[in-house]
């Protein structure tokens, strides 16, 4: 029961810090640069734990980052409802491809991640961002084998499914 | 999903893209009901309580990166700064002490014309939370809120000038948007020559853009633009910016100047909220019942006759 406990913390606190890694301000130099962290996070309890993670979890991180980061109620919410969609579709395959492919496919799904928020804020009236705006899902990209074995590692380490 | 990943093949699937269609359906209309309203920050006044220690945290790296800085500064960059600073206060006090007679001879020309505009200021000082609000928007998170008596509108200035206003505010946060916010817009005055125009926040990087110059008018890189005090927002004569370039607008019926902005848009740490808005330009208020009431006081103050003459006196002006 404990142990079950501690798992669940550790699946809140992590998307929780995900949220907070959200909202830490980058010097502006490397704001564009930073990574979508709460798709990051997401995307991993998406394939290790698959039946913790349902479109309803998606959709309420979503909003919590709606709330916090304030752009458009909603807007966080579709993408990752689509991302954690698509993830779970695939996940049987995801897991088991080796970690460059993974990674390649979590490029994909950053990249479509991008290319909804693109659609959402067109719809919103907003003008096109900066070509630098795109860099962003190839740095989640490239952090995403580390993230994955630091994630999995600790997870080990505290012995939680 | 659990059905799914026991038989991966069609159970469920049918299920899970009706959800996902639910999920999708329901954000869309949040988005459009928020987009239409704005009630997004309302519900976020609400959710305040668990909103704001989450904005205190993450603040917090920044803040003690900060401190470190500071704790671990070069000697030598201190006592640099220190000096700077002195010899600033020192040329800011010489300045205010020659300022001061000429204020004080303002004022009571002022006083004596029945103008409303008083140079005195009142003045909060915030602090920047550094809490990122998503890239590419132009706002900042200062420390104080509602509590502290802050409400939108509320002009943001630094030591160099106008940074922008509190557009939200939550009870002990408030969120400005700076004069670069491509939302942003506000009414200048070109030092030089008096023209009047509206400086407008841009799209790309950290400058202000005048599309509505006319062709015929004089401005000229170099040239300094002020607040008018037009409009109620700004008080007037702080400094917005200093031209950069002008060149014909695409639509070649004005001109289009960009500017780069006063402020220390990037470093300020510490800002100062005015309080008191500029009194609105235009025709004055009604004159005070000018009755018998008045005129049969017996001379309660000097300033009384001078203030049934108000209307002449901004027709005049």
């Amino acid at each position: 029961m404990n142990r079950a406990r501690l798992a669940r913390w550790w699946f809140a606190g992590t998307l929780l810090v995900s949220l907070l890694a959200m909202l830490l301000p980058l010097p502006r130099v490397l704001e564009p640069f930073k990574p979508y962290w709460p798709a990051l996070v997401l995307l991993y309890w998406t394939l290790e734990a698959g039946d913790r993670v349902t479109l309803g979890l998606a959709f309420a991180l979503g909003l919590g980052a709606d709330l916090l980061d304030g752009v458009l109620l909603g807007e966080q919410a579709l993408r990752l409802t689509a991302l954690v969609f698509i993830a779970l579709r695939f996940r049987s395959r995801l897991r088991f491809f080796p970690m460059w492919q993974q990674t390649l496919a979590v490029l994909a799904l950053l990249v479509n991640d991008r290319i909804l928020l693109l659609v959402v804020r067109a719809f919103a009236g907003e003008s096109l961002p900066p070509l630098a705006w795109w860099i962003s899902p190839l740095v989640g990209a490239a952090l995403w084998p580390f993230l994955f074995l630091l994630l999995d590692d600790l997870r080990m380490r505290l012995r939680i499914q | 999903m659990g059905p799914e990943a026991s038989s991966p093949l069609f159970t469920g699937s049918v299920a899970g893209t009706l959800r996902l269609i639910f999920y999708l359906a329901l954000a869309m209309v949040l988005m459009v009901l928020d987009h239409r309203n704005g009630w997004l920050w309302r519900v976020r006044y609400n959710a305040a309580v668990v909103v704001e220690p989450l904005y205190k945290l993450a603040g917090l790296p920044s803040a003690g990166m900060h401190a470190l800085g500071v704790a671990f500064a070069d000697r030598k960059l201190l006592t640099d700064q220190n000096r700077q600073l002195r010899e600033d206060l020192l040329l800011a006090n010489a300045k205010l002490n020659r300022m001061a007679a000429v204020a004080e001879q303002n004022q009571r020309l002022k006083e004596l014309l029945d103008t409303r505009h008083n140079l005195t200021l009142k003045v909060q000082l915030a602090r920047v939370v550094g809490v990122d609000l998503g890239a590419y928007r132009h706002r900042l998170m200062l420390d104080v809120g509602a509590h502290q008596g802050v409400k939108a509108g509320q002009p943001v200035i630094d030591a160099h000038g106008v940074m922008g206003q509190i557009v939200q505010v939550l009870p002990s946060t408030s969120v400005m948007m700076l004069v670069t916010d491509p939302d942003s817009a506000i009414p200048v005055v070109v030092e030089r020559t008096g023209l009047r125009t509206v400086a407008y926040g841009s799209r790309e990087g950290g400058q202000l853009t005048l599309p509505t110059i006319p062709r015929a008018a004089d401005v000229k890189a170099g040239d300094h633009l002020l607040t008018p005090g037009i409009g109620g927002r700004f008080p007037p004569g702080f400094p917005v910016g200093e031209v950069a370039s002008v060149a014909p607008a695409a639509t070649g019926t004005f001109l289009e100047a960009h500017a780069d902005p006063s402020a220390d848009l990037d470093r300020s740490q510490d800002v100062l909220l005015l309080h008191d808005l500029a009194a609105p330009v235009g025709p004055p208020a009604l004159a005070p019942e000018v009755g018998p009431a008045d005129s049969l006081a017996p001379a309660a103050s000097p300033v009384a006759p001078a203030r049934a003459t108000t209307p002449a006196a901004g027709a005049g002006r």
